[in-house]
């Protein structure tokens, strides 16, 4: 298979976490483009950039627990003219060194890669000082920072290839790797900045991202067979560039938006969506489930999507009960003030 | 080679001509880092008219030498050397912090040409000065990267995480400087926080470490041969300096961190640092 004239293998997602197959997907670049390097900072096996790091051991630079000096020298190794993917856990990347991102990277235009994995939850039992439920707020208020949170492996691995010449700094959002698929292989139509619809529908919108993409298309499906209700979903994997077409698109059909995030309520996917729909000037419903302005609790991931409603049950939910609620015309809110 | 007598004396003129410009500038900018400005004059100018390799016609350069301020608050002490070396018009100098301006109290990489890296926000520039010197050997350049970091910079944790890295990757193609005037905003550095023994922290950190006059020419050029001839380490050049270097009522004084002049400050200023000198 080839895009943008790189040859590259489709890998086996049933036997390889998305964060192996985004490794795999690292090296294989890595064979084609001499000027990728990469840097972690003491979590090779963790992320799984080691899987560079095995291959071009002379390219990969693992500078120990030093979060800040990690992205410091990859900002100094893109002025120096190479392309640095630097892997960490999110919370390390987005406000442990978040300075460094901004001010280095960010400010500067400069090429650096981050892909940023135990985002949201998705480390459930390591509590809140792993958890990472304020990276999309805070790395989509970076100016110049392109901002991703793929939906599974397969989109993982698109994303790290679409970025690769995708110029200036990204910010790829995955999990810990054991998260669920919810494509079927890596071919479909990925570009940066235009939402997959994953379901059609016209009765309400489900707009996901990460792993609440699977959970929305699940709940989705299920409606339609049981009920006859008609859920649109939109896998919305980039937050920045947001795919204002698509949610515009939303509102004029169907006028009712949930959406679905493993972050914080404030900031996020929800408040991206928010902005967008309150400048359009068009009446919608919206509901944003994501974490409510709480630090999650301690637990296995798939019960931490259970308990803030961020699962299947959980979505369905949230349509139903939307789904019961009148979108009341413009004109009729005088009298409620 | 040592530099010569003569070398010595140019520069020497040079760093007078310099510190009447920083004045200036500091005047047409309403304010600025003045103090820092002035205590790295001889280690910006001995790097820019004697040991750099560089094309100020083409400040993108591929093989030039690197220089990274860490201490990015010394841009106003920067911009009029770059401007001296013909990288840009001194003209825009009259422009510094003005609305709109290229330059502001930080200098912009992206705005600024010869600025090798955007700094301000401090311990950030050493460690983008050791990922610009991994990125020389990996590309097997023979450029070398200079980065000058304060001393009140050295309190920032994120500078002994890149001293760690730099000694961890051998790399002697990097020299830094501690521009070691002793002040930072609030007072003496032993006070506030103390850094000594400064040499020995950086020893123990694997660098090579050379401790100098900061404004004494035949010193820095000998330290900068010296770091230049080591294999297999960083050089860390702590060179003692005087905040506020040439202008009387500046010197050791830590209110002078930040600073703005009055015609009557300018011209004493400017007085004191020919009394200096020997000009009239």
């Amino acid at each position: 298979m080839s895009v943008t004239g790189l040859t590259y293998h489709v890998y086996d997602v049933e036997h390889m976490t998305p964060a192996e197959i985004y490794g795999h997907v690292l090296a294989q670049l890595g064979q084609e483009r001499a000027e990728i390097v990469a840097l972690t900072a003491d979590l090779a096996k963790s992320t799984k950039i080691g899987k560079f790091g095995e291959k071009f051991p002379e390219r990969f630079f693992n500078v120990g627990v030093a979060e800040q000096n990690l992205f410091g020298v990859a900002a100094g190794l893109a002025l120096a003219g190479f392309i640095p993917f630097v892997s960490t856990f999110a919370v390390f990347a987005a406000l442990r060194a978040g300075e460094q991102v901004r001010t280095d990277i960010c400010y500067q235009k400069l090429n650096v890669k981050i892909i940023a994995t135990h985002s949201g939850i998705s480390f459930g039992p390591a509590g809140t000082t792993h958890h990472c439920t304020e990276d999309l707020a805070v790395m989509r208020s970076f100016a110049n920072m392109t901002v991703l949170a793929p939906a599974d492996g397969y989109e993982t691995a698109n994303a790290v290839r679409a970025c690769l010449d995708y110029p200036g700094p990204v910010y790829i959002r995955i999990g810990r790797g054991f998260e669920q698929t919810v494509y079927e292989g890596e071919d479909y139509d990925f570009a940066i900045g235009k939402a997959v619809t994953m379901h059609e529908g016209s009765d309400i919108t489900v707009i996901a991202c990460g792993p609440c993409v699977l959970y929305a298309v699940e709940a989705a499906k299920a409606l339609q067979e049981s009920k006859g209700i008609a859920v649109r979903v939109l896998n919305m994997h980039t937050i920045k560039p947001l795919d204002k077409a698509a949610i515009l698109a939303a509102v004029h059909d169907t006028r009712k938006i949930i959406t679905a995030e493993n972050h914080n309520v404030i900031g996020g996917l929800g408040s991206a969506v928010a902005e967008v729909i309150a400048e359009g000037g068009k009446s919608c419903r919206l509901k944003r489930l994501g974490l409510p302005d709480t630090f999650a609790i301690v637990g296995i991931t798939e019960d931490l999507y259970n308990i803030y409603k961020l699962d299947r049950d959980g979505i369905t939910e949230a349509i139903l009960e939307m789904l019961g609620q009148e979108v009341e015309p413009d004109d009729d809110w005088e009298d409620e003030i | 080679m040592a530099l010569a007598d003569k070398e010595i004396a140019a520069l020497t003129e040079k760093a007078w001509e310099i510190r009447h410009l920083i004045v200036q500038t500091i005047v047409w900018a309403g304010g600025g880092h003045v103090g820092g400005a002035l205590s790295q004059v001889e280690i910006l100018i001995v790097l820019y008219y004697h040991y750099l390799n560089i094309d100020p016609r083409r400040p993108d350069w591929e093989d030039r030498d690197r220089v990274i301020l860490s201490k990015g608050h010394g841009g106003v002490g920067y911009a009029p050397i770059l401007a001296d070396r013909g990288y840009f018009p001194m003209e825009l100098l009259k422009e510094f912090n003005h609305t709109g301006s290229p330059f502001g109290m930080h200098l912009d990489r992206l705005k600024v040409p010869g600025v090798d890296a955007s700094t301000g926000s401090l311990g950030h520039g050493l460690p983008m000065a050791v990922g610009m010197a991994l990125g020389a050997k990996l590309q097997q350049k023979p450029w070398h990267t200079y980065c000058i970091v304060g001393d009140g910079e050295s309190h920032e944790g994120s500078i002994w995480e890149a001293a760690m890295c730099a000694a961890h990757y051998k790399l002697d193609n990097l020299t830094g400087f501690v521009d070691r005037n002793r002040l930072c905003i609030d007072g003496d550095t032993e006070e506030i926080m103390a850094l000594e023994p400064l040499k020995g922290k950086w020893a123990s950190f694997g660098w090579y470490v050379l401790e100098i006059d900061g404004h004494d020419f035949k010193e820095l050029g000998e330290a900068i041969e010296e770091a230049r001839r080591t294999a297999g380490r960083p050089t860390m050049i702590i060179a003692n300096t005087v905040k506020g270097k040439g202008v009387n009522f500046m010197e050791g004084e830590a209110a002078w961190h930040y600073g703005g002049l009055d015609s009557d400050k300018e011209k004493q200023a400017l007085q004191s640092i020919n009394r200096i000198y020997g000009k009239s």
